[in-house]
């Protein structure tokens, strides 16, 4: 993956990944949707599908969410350097705020302007949230593969609904998303098999 | 020393916490409270609201709060090295791999399955930040909702977001801020 990048290059990874993490309420997967968007949509740098793998892949790994993905999304445009600018900027924005806050926490805490403005913002969080949400559902509608859609049904009914734990539902998918390739496999086996012998 | 065992509390809860989110946070308590007295229980606390008030995921957030507490900004920055560097080694491992490997069927077959949990691990966590923003944190679940509840003033915003994002592509940073600036005028002067 390593590439030879301008200088100006680094800047615009490492300034994309600052500011979305300075906008990042809530950690967690907020930030994966304004990635998307960010990366895919915007830049269009990654597509899609390789999006989802690298989030899978950060999920797969322990650590923070947000410094996962995008140490992959760094790693991905342009290698270790990249990877270290975005694990920069996406590190750079919560150290400041806390450093700043740790002063006058007590203060911060109690004001009422505050906790208004950051009443507000949860709901625009939500809308960026929902939004990205049905684009990607979409995509994976539009793929037209039963496996797919049952595969994003059933886990979120399993995770939202039942509380399932996140670890087992990756383990089980990943699973049952190689038992399908194998029986495809296997069918086209056949299939020339049969071409053959006719 | 000291800021020896801040990088290493902390190189621990990068190593440990899976799942994201406030799934470290048991983990971070038990390094920083119980193991090392960093931060009293209410402190704790304190901090797991201001993660919820503030960017940034809770683990950097504690690591910078007790870092600065312990031994000021070197201490924040140690610390926060310290829980990213786990991720840093596991996570350049498995891109290498996926790199090199993602054409194999074994592969290719996992991440078919998992390309489509994670849109629903996102939807997931994207409902209960919806419920948390409608209810004021008031509800988690489905099981516990009342719509006499209900902040309307955020569905209003948040269906005013969702609108402007899905109809003129703006920037979803211009939503936020815009959500913001509308809540403090309607929490501070109108309703609050």
């Amino acid at each position: 993956m390593e590439k030879k990048k301008g200088f100006r290059f680094y800047i615009q990874l490492f300034w994309s990944t600052f500011t979305l993490s300075a906008f990042t309420f809530g950690g967690g997967y907020v930030i994966v949707p304004l990635m998307r968007k960010r990366f895919v949509e915007h830049y269009k740098w990654i597509e899609e599908k390789e999006m989802l793998d690298l989030v899978a892949i950060a999920q797969s790994a322990p650590g923070v969410m947000a410094v996962n993905t995008s140490i992959l999304v760094g790693y991905r445009m342009a290698g270790f350097p990249g990877a270290f600018f975005t694990i920069f900027g996406t590190v750079l924005p919560p150290l400041i705020i806390i450093a700043v806050i740790s002063f006058f926490y007590a203060a911060f805490r109690e004001s009422p302007a505050v906790s208004a403005v950051l009443r507000g913002m949860s709901a625009g969080v939500a809308a960026v949230v929902a939004d990205a949400i049905i684009k990607m559902g979409k995509n994976i509608v539009d793929e037209k593969s039963v496996f797919s859609t049952l595969v994003m049904v059933i886990s979120f009914l399993a995770v939202f609904l039942f509380d399932v734990d996140v670890k087992i539902i990756i383990l089980i998918c990943a699973l049952a998303g190689i038992a399908s390739m194998l029986l495809r496999r296997m069918k086209h086996k056949n299939n020339d098999a049969g071409g053959k012998s006719a | 020393m000291i800021l020896l065992k801040l990088f290493w509390s902390f190189f621990l809860v990068g190593l440990f916490s899976f799942g994201g989110g406030y799934a470290a946070m048991p983990f971070i308590q038990e390094q920083v409270v119980e193991l090392n007295g960093w931060l009293t229980m209410n402190e704790f606390i304190d901090i797991v609201t201001i993660s919820q008030m503030t960017p940034g995921p809770i683990g950097i957030n504690a690591a910078t709060f007790v870092g600065m507490k312990v031994s000021g900004v070197l201490g924040a920055v140690i610390a926060t090295v310290g829980c990213v560097t786990p991720s840093c080694i596991i996570v350049l491992g498995l891109a290498y791999l996926y790199y090199r490997f993602r054409e194999i069927w074994v592969i290719r077959g996992a991440l078919n399955g998992l390309r489509p949990a994670v849109v629903a691990l996102i939807a997931s966590a994207g409902l209960s930040i919806l419920l948390t923003a409608l209810f004021n944190g008031q509800v988690e679940s489905w099981l516990g909702i009342s719509l006499s509840q209900m902040d309307i003033a955020a569905a209003v915003l948040f269906a005013v977001g969702v609108f402007v994002l899905r109809k003129f592509k703006v920037n979803p940073i211009y939503v936020m801020m815009g959500t913001g600036v509308a809540g403090f005028i309607i929490y501070r002067f109108v309703i609050g």
